[in-house]
């Protein structure tokens, strides 16, 4: 049987103009805002129905939706806030994306409801960088809400009160991590803040803030439309709901694909075309490369969702699953990885400032044929010394892929360093030499 | 020097986003907005930036200096930045660089002698389905790249 999408997040994906009010209002679309809104819904029921539900942080953490809401002061003398994290820069993650330019209107009712369920009064989205024609769409879809009363003041004539912003960011991973972004939003420089205070009491302008992923926030409309219970029913145990998988690297087609928590990695990848050129799967980093890479053994049996992953010895992360055929070089791959967390750590916590560059520069000194074979024990200490010592979870982030790496393909990297060239490299020149002898032949 | 009354007229509009007590919120947007008026940040720019929202100098400055998308050198008038992390160099945006970078004549942080171009590496822009890809300007998002579809792009812009 091959898998078919269930369309939550990108239910207006296929329509035209996806992103318009037009097509969401549509689709049902602001229903349950105002339903909620002027009905006077009770938090508590909001939040139960939420808890119910089983949604987990879409963001790459997996925390519980409805137990993070209920952190929330319920009474504070001021203004409390909303923030979405629009700032997805985890490579192979771009799955919020595809809602900001294709379901906008979703997610602002997303956050709309979570703005009454939380008290907040003003709420902002992150937006990443380098996706500027997105965030012009959001604007847009920001305007027409407005326009259309579904933002602004007294909704509906009940004295509900809710306006949203969109940030744009300029360019720092980092401030993907809640606080850094709290900090961009404030314009300053994107660096993470000591936790506790957690936003919940101390975020936006040292006020409360309730952070959630774009996804999240998105997933709350259906949730309130069809029940908590039939949200965790799309699901398996533990993971409750649809998520967007991004499938990204070498298969046939990449894309996003919105399927029920719990699906078979197989079916998933059939879903994305199976491996291109009719190669053969090497590996997959199933959630972005915070999360341990997996060997085709370890995960063509696994299923996604936060159970089976971490039993395939991984994690779901953000859903961002990175392929990899048999010509993948894990080496020079590696590299790539740690000048990542080299180049977009904050500086701030000398683990992670000076542990990301000691692992770069050894895996370089590997790549460029220098490197020894007491190396591959450096790396292993050098990022055993980062993880846990740190302000916020990129030094974990950046010691998971080298551990990973040198675990399931250790015999890749020492050949690198006995022969100083790459083994996959030498296997496919051997292979090519191979078949045009037979060709002469 | 100073800024046009068309840029100050959209820091005014990110100004509306923030309480009238924070004004600092806004510089990332003034900054950007800034940098596409004049093409680049310089010193008397930024220090501009930072004495229209009312905020130090140096406040500006440590923030133009944190985030990748700031230009604090004078660039090309069109900036390349191609994405060569993981989901990229697995489909292969080497090939892209090595095109660019012979077409042009230029490597990564370079600019063409007539001034039109500037090539630099991006980390992952959050559009890695679509790879090889690369911006144009911080605006123009291109994706799918082939060396062909790449000759037509820099075809298609205005010398
Ligand atoms: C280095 C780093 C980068 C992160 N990047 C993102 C991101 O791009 N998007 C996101 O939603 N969460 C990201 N997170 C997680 C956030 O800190 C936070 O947990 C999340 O936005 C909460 O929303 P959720 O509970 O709905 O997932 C990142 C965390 C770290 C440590
Ligand atoms: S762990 Fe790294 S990125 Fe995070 S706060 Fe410390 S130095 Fe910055
Ligand atoms: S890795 Fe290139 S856009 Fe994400």
């Amino acid at each position: 049987m091959s898998a078919t999408q269930t369309l939550v997040c990108l239910r207006t994906v296929g329509q035209d103009n996806p992103a318009s009010l037009a097509t969401y209002l549509k689709l049902g679309g602001y229903a349950q805002l105002q339903k909620l809104v002027t009905e006077k819904v009770k938090a508590t029921e909001i939040i139960s129905q939420v808890k119910l539900s089983g949604l987990r942080g879409r963001g790459g953490a997996g925390f519980p939706t409805g137990l993070k809401w209920s952190f929330m002061p319920r009474y504070f003398d001021g203004t409390k806030y909303l923030v979405c994290n629009t700032d997805e820069g985890e490579p192979g993650t771009f799955k919020d994306r595809d809602i900001i330019r294709y379901n906008p209107h979703q997610l602002i009712e997303g956050m709309a409801i979570a703005a009454y369920t939380l008290g907040a009064r003003v709420g902002y989205n992150y937006i990443h960088g380098e996706i500027w024609q997105d965030y012009e769409i959001f604007e847009a879809a920001l305007e027409e809400a407005r326009a259309a009363g579904f933002l602004g003041e007294n909704l509906f004539g009940t004295g509900f009160s809710f306006d949203l912003y969109a940030v744009h960011g300029y360019g720092a991973y980092i401030c993907g991590e809640e606080t850094a972004l709290i900090e961009s939003i404030e314009g300053k420089k994107g660096q993470p803040r000591f936790k506790p205070p957690f936003p919940a009491s101390y975020g936006v302008f040292g006020k409360p803030t309730n952070v959630n992923n774009t996804e999240s926030y998105t997933s709350i409309p259906w949730i309130m439309e069809h029940g908590g219970q039939a949200f965790q029913e799309l699901g398996v145990a533990n993971s409750g709901g649809s998520k967007i998988f991004s499938i990204s690297g070498h298969v046939d087609k990449p894309g996003n694909y919105e399927v029920n928590m719990g699906i078979p990695f197989a079916e998933l990848l059939a879903l994305a075309g199976g491996v291109w050129k009719g190669r053969q799967l090497k590996a997959v980093i199933p959630g972005g490369p915070s999360t341990a890479v997996l060997p085709a053994a370890a995960i063509i049996g696994a299923t996604m969702d936060y159970d089976g992953l971490s039993k395939a010895g991984s994690s779901l992360g953000a859903g961002s699953m990175i392929v990899m055929d048999e010509t993948t070089c894990m080496v020079k791959t590696l590299k790539r990885l740690s000048y990542f967390f080299f180049e977009e750590s904050c500086g701030q916590c000398t683990p992670c400032r000076e542990g990301t560059g000691w692992l770069y520069r050894v895996i370089k000194r590997i790549v460029d044929g220098q490197g020894r074979l007491e190396d591959l024990d450096l790396l292993t200490d050098v990022s055993s010394n980062i993880s846990g010592r740190t302000i916020c979870a990129l030094g974990d982030a950046a010691a998971t892929p080298v551990l990973s790496f040198i675990k399931h393909f250790r015999p890749e990297f020492e050949y690198y360093i006995r022969h100083g060239r790459s083994m996959v490299e030498d296997g496919l020149a051997a292979q090519s030499q191979a078949q045009q002898e037979v060709a002469y032949a | 020097m100073s800024l046009s009354t068309e840029s100050q007229a959209k820091i005014d509009r990110e100004l509306t986003k923030y309480p009238p007590e924070h004004r600092q919120a806004a510089v990332m947007s003034a900054l950007r907005i800034a940098q596409t008026e004049k093409g680049w940040l310089s010193k008397e720019t930024i220090a501009e930036v930072a004495d229209y929202l009312g905020i130090p100098a140096i406040a500006a400055l440590e923030v133009a200096t944190f985030y990748n998308m700031y230009e604090l050198e004078p660039v090309g008038k069109y900036k390349i930045t191609v994405c060569t992390n993981i989901s990229c160099m697995l489909r292969d945006s080497a090939e892209i660089v090595t095109h660019l970078e012979k077409k042009l004549g230029i490597g990564f942080n370079e600019t063409t002698a007539d001034g039109q171009f500037t090539l630099k590496e991006g980390e992952c822009m959050g559009c890695c389905g679509g790879a090889p890809l690369f911006h144009i300007n911080n605006t123009q998002m291109h994706e799918y790249l082939t060396p062909e579809k790449v000759d037509q792009i820099l075809e298609g812009l205005d010398k």
